[in-house]
């Protein structure tokens, strides 16, 4: 724990590291954070803060002697401060690594020619200040007071910005800035007996529009002047694309190529393997990550602070290009480490893989109706706004259990005819994306269930068949 | 006992609480607190007896948190030096001051007397980090041999969680408190693969979190061993288990199962700030509220749910909160009637309710502290019977055992839970296991049904390690101590109907 020395900074917190380094491979992760909120409830705030903070990982590798031999690692983080604490850190990971077995997901560490590129490792982190919101606290003043037809606002806007810098015994130097931003807004009427909700997605708060959102919470908010009664049942339902990604990102996750190929996965095939190469949409959706994608531009190379089932932290470095998922509705690829992608070959598996990136994209090619178009063309069924506390209730399926919040309108002859009660729902995303009917255009959005892990999404609105309403509820 | 963390003690903490102190009452503060916060955390796990994850981070830092002209202002940093705590002061002050349009409602504190230089440790013998990586490993690899050995396992996984927090608080009203708190939690779960069917079936140990040190993962009260030999036989019944009947059924809970509804459909639907919209955005509001408290039938005459911050095995016991109130504890359902909630300084002042009865957390130094769960739990009826007696009463019903997946609304009305275990009762025995069960029902209807509470014999002390909430978003411990109870007419889903296959 430092007490005396500033800061040092992160390219020399990454060098003393690896000149300290005394087994035979080494990875050095930097991450200097910076961060600034507000967040607010019944018109005036609750919580806010600016907060700077770094965590710094070591994985430490070395052959293991006698045995079968092998390579272990030693993983270690902690906030550091200066070259001490990092010095200090190294001989931690070392003292594990040289005290382990030989690790499952060893593999050779990422060499130059196998890295992503990375902006330059030069430059200094990036921060964010509370002045990033000063127009948004403007704004949001401006709406509380105003405070039409008796509304009363609630959400939270955030700027977080992570410069990492990675660098390993094998030569690679990589620096990622990652902005990461979003603005929730949540209005209600004066009895709360309705409410309304936006989520956006921000690269910087300068792109929040809150006397928009506000214009159009209201709007949502008069769709609630009729109160429809209807039960619990299959519904023809149309989601936006918040919905749609909070399912396939959580599906996503589920993809571990190793479970399936071990028949305890959703993605196992019956008789044995991986269901790699089935049809999962019986429209042509592709699913992908990409971290190029125009707007939720992620690390191109792989950044692993723990290994896990589907990463690995031999992997670190790794350059990352468009994963595919699922393409023309049938699933492609699932997730693995280099290391298990060798060990699952070898082994007879069939089942293509890769490191996994932060974002994800849906979209159908050709796709150009928007949400409100698909809304017109209904002829009766639901409209969602967000879903809320997903959780898995059967694994072998993939079923999930939620509710939907802020908002269910019924639709009849191509026009809101009014707001329904709430409802939990039980539906597996496999068998959802099996029964989406029809597709509009993919846009940026805010997946508000995993907006905590994962922001970076671009999805298109979607219409369901019979989606499973398996019981209402009395929340507003 | 190894008591507070000497290596934290010698932190030049009075300087940095002076150096932060002195600066934000200079710019005007009406409240100032330090925190700084020292947290260990490791996570090991073992996927089929082959090690997969292990990862331990150290997270240290310091935060100011003012109110500034009735508006909250908090900065958070990393270097643990007077001019940090200072320039955090400062920036604290401003972060309140480009708030101040949003600040409708001036803040207010509720009073608490001075703590002045005190210290609180929880109840562990074995500091979790003072055992090696390789022993720790090779008690999950012998728990999970064991485990594996049994017929029918085709896959085991075994995993542990261990934390150790210190916490330093002080305030410009004179308190100042440094707290250790350990804990941790083993698990292991064996699954059941059927390669033709495509079919798999897991079961997971019931030992819950503690507030312990690494003495409590081979202990009788964690009871690992015993599981890790039952639990191939009872997997091997569950693969063999019918399928259930969906329809409403009498159910008897175990304390291993009702201790997360207990957390989800009370502990939450009652912390205060939630019923009065802080926290509407993101985790919700509540059914229960400001105005049914005294009078509203939560639930049956035999609930009785308490708070508290003071049990010896609580996730959430504290000596003081992150406010610097004393731990406390306090009746929230009493006789099936809601009389309680939980508190911070600020929701008590704003309801009159006087002293805050200490709900305050904040799960690192870079976040703010916030009316976070305590330990809630439902309490057993002094003459309340066994299992058995209360499966005893039962025609007709499934008994249920171990938590599972859980999902509740945002206001706490409609819940759907499952578990590890469902057996059939018929005529007032068990008879047999069950499978693709679910549980829903609205939360008062559910309590208001609630026939019979079991007795101590009964009591499971449940509990969480990373219960979520606020924005950014923020995890917290919380034990749960729930005997088993009896249930009438309680909606069943059969799972695999749900899903349409």
């Amino acid at each position: 724990m430092s007490t005396s020395s500033p800061l040092s900074s992160p390219q020399e917190i990454v060098e003393r590291a690896l000149a300290a380094a005394t087994t035979e491979g080494t990875v050095v992760i930097v991450t200097d954070r910076s961060e600034a909120n507000l967040r607010w409830g019944n018109s005036s705030l609750t919580t806010n803060g600016e907060m700077g903070s770094r965590s710094v990982t070591v994985v430490a590798t070395a052959a293991v002697s006698g045995g079968a031999g092998g390579t272990a690692s030693g993983v270690v983080g902690r906030t550091v401060v200066d070259v001490a604490d990092v010095v200090a850190l190294v001989a931690v990971a070392e003292a594990a690594a040289r005290a382990g077995d030989p690790a499952t997901d060893a593999a050779p560490l990422v060499t130059p020619a196998e890295a992503g590129a990375g902006s330059d490792f030069t430059l200094g982190p990036e921060p964010t200040s509370i002045g990033a919101f000063d127009a948004v606290a403007r704004d949001l003043g401006e709406v509380f007071r105003a405070g039409g037809a008796g509304r009363q606002h609630f959400g939270f806007a955030e700027q977080v910005v992570d410069t990492t810098y990675l660098g390993t015994s094998t030569g690679l130097r990589l620096r990622h800035v990652q902005p990461t931003g979003r603005l929730e807004m949540n209005a209600k009427n004066a009895d709360w007996s309705a409410s309304s909700y936006l989520g956006f997605t921000l690269r910087d708060p300068s792109e929040a529009d809150v006397l928009g959102a506000d214009a159009e919470l209201a709007k949502r908010l008069g769709w609630a002047a009729r109160s429809i009664d209807l039960p619990a049942g299959r519904y023809e339902t149309v989601m936006p694309p918040t919905c749609i990604a909070d399912l396939l990102v959580y599906a996503v996750w589920e993809a571990e190529a190793k479970a399936a190929d071990e028949g305890r996965s959703a993605f196992s095939r019956k008789g044995g393997g991986s269901r790699v190469g089935d049809r999962l949409a019986r429209l042509p959706l592709d699913l992908y990550a990409d971290p190029h994608h125009p707007g939720i531009e992620a690390a191109p190379f792989a950044v692993v602070p723990a290994s896990t089932g589907a990463e690995s932290v031999f992997d670190n470095g790794l350059a990352l290009g468009r994963h595919d998922w699922l393409r023309g509705g049938v699933l492609t690829s699932l997730a693995g480490s280099r290391a298990y992608a060798a060990r699952s070959a070898a082994a007879g598996h069939q089942t293509p893989m890769g490191v996994a990136t932060d974002n994800l994209v849906l979209e159908q090619p050709g796709a150009t109706v928007s949400l409100e178009d698909l809304v017109a063309s209904t002829s009766r069924g639901l409209l969602l706004s967000t879903m809320w506390y997903i959780r898995t209730v059967d694994p072998q399926t993939l079923l999930q259990t939620g509710l939907t919040r802020d908002g269910v309108y019924l639709v009849e002859d191509g026009e809101v005819v009014g707001t329904v009660t709430n409802f939990r729902w039980n539906e597996s995303p496999l068998d959802v994306l099996d029964r989406i009917t029809e597709v509009g255009r993919s846009e940026r959005c805010y997946p508000r269930e995993w907006g905590d892990y994962f922001t970076r999404a671009v999805m298109p609105p979607v219409r369901v068949a019979d989606f499973n309403m398996s019981s209402t509820s009395q929340a507003r | 006992m190894p008591g507070v963390h000497e290596e934290f003690l010698a932190l030049p903490l009075s300087a940095l609480a002076d150096a932060a102190l002195t600066r934000a009452r200079e710019l005007g503060a009406e409240y100032a607190a330090l925190r700084v916060v020292s947290q260990r955390s490791q996570y090991l796990a073992l996927s089929d007896l082959e090690l997969e994850t292990s990862s331990t981070s150290d997270d240290v830092g310091l935060a100011v948190r003012v109110v500034h002209d009735g508006s909250w202002g908090f900065a958070a940093g990393l270097v643990l030096t007077a001019q940090e705590a200072a320039r955090l002061a400062e920036r604290a002050v401003a972060v309140a001051q480009v708030s101040r349009p949003l600040s409708t409602e001036r803040v207010v504190l509720a009073d608490e007397p001075v703590h002045a230089d005190v210290q609180w440790s929880s109840p562990y013998e074995i500091d979790p980090f003072t055992v090696s990586d390789r022993d720790k490993v090779a008690t999950l690899v012998d728990l999970s041999e064991r485990l594996a050995a049994g017929d029918g396992v085709d896959f085991t996984r075994a995993s542990v969680q261990s934390a150790r927090e210190n916490v330093f608080y002080a305030d410009s009203f004179g308190t100042s408190t440094t707290q250790t708190r350990v804990r941790l939690q083993p698990s292991l779960s064996a699954t059941a693969l059927d390669r033709a069917t495509g079919g798999f079936e897991s079961m997971r140990t019931l030992a819950p979190p503690a507030a312990a040190g690494w003495e409590y993962v081979l202990s009788a009260q964690a009871g690992l061993a015993d599981e890790v030999a039952s639990i191939p036989g009872l997997l091997a019944e569950k693969v063999k288990a019918p399928s259930v009947r969906a329809g409403d059924y009498d159910l008897v809970i175990d304390g291993s199962n009702l201790f997360l509804t207990v957390h989800e459909s009370v502990g939450h639907a009652t912390e205060l700030d939630r019923v009065l919209g802080y926290e509407a955005a993101y985790a919700g509001t509540s059914f229960a509220t400001f105005d049914k408290l005294g009078h509203f039938a939560y639930g049956s005459p035999a609930m009785h749910v308490t708070g508290d911050r003071n049990t010896d095995w609580g996730l959430a016991s504290v000596g003081w909160d992150d406010e610097g109130v004393e731990a406390q504890s306090w009746d929230i359902v009493k006789g099936g009637v809601l009389v309680g909630y939980q508190t911070d300084r600020a929701m008590a002042a704003l309801k009159d309710l006087g002293r805050s009865n200490g709900s305050s957390y904040a799960d690192s130094a870079r976040h703010v502290p916030l009316q976070r769960m305590v330990n809630v739990s439902l309490q057993p009826d002094p003459q309340g019977g066994t299992v058995d007696d209360l499966v005893s009463r039962v025609e007709d019903g499934i008994y249920v055992v171990g938590d599972n997946s859980w999902s509740i609304d945002m206001q706490r009305y409609n819940f759907q839970f499952t578990g590890q275990r469902f057996y059939r009762i018929e005529g007032g025995v068990l008879a047999g296991q069950l499978r693709d069960v679910a549980y829903q029902a609205t939360t008062t209807d559910f309590w208001r049904s609630m026939e019979a509470v079991g007795g101590p014999s009964t009591f499971y002390r449940g509990g969480v390690l990373n219960c979520g909430k606020a924005q950014p978003g923020q995890v917290s411990p919380a034990s749960h101590g729930t005997p088993a109870a009896l249930f009438r007419g309680v909606r069943i889903l059969n799972t695999v109907q749900e899903a349409g296959h």
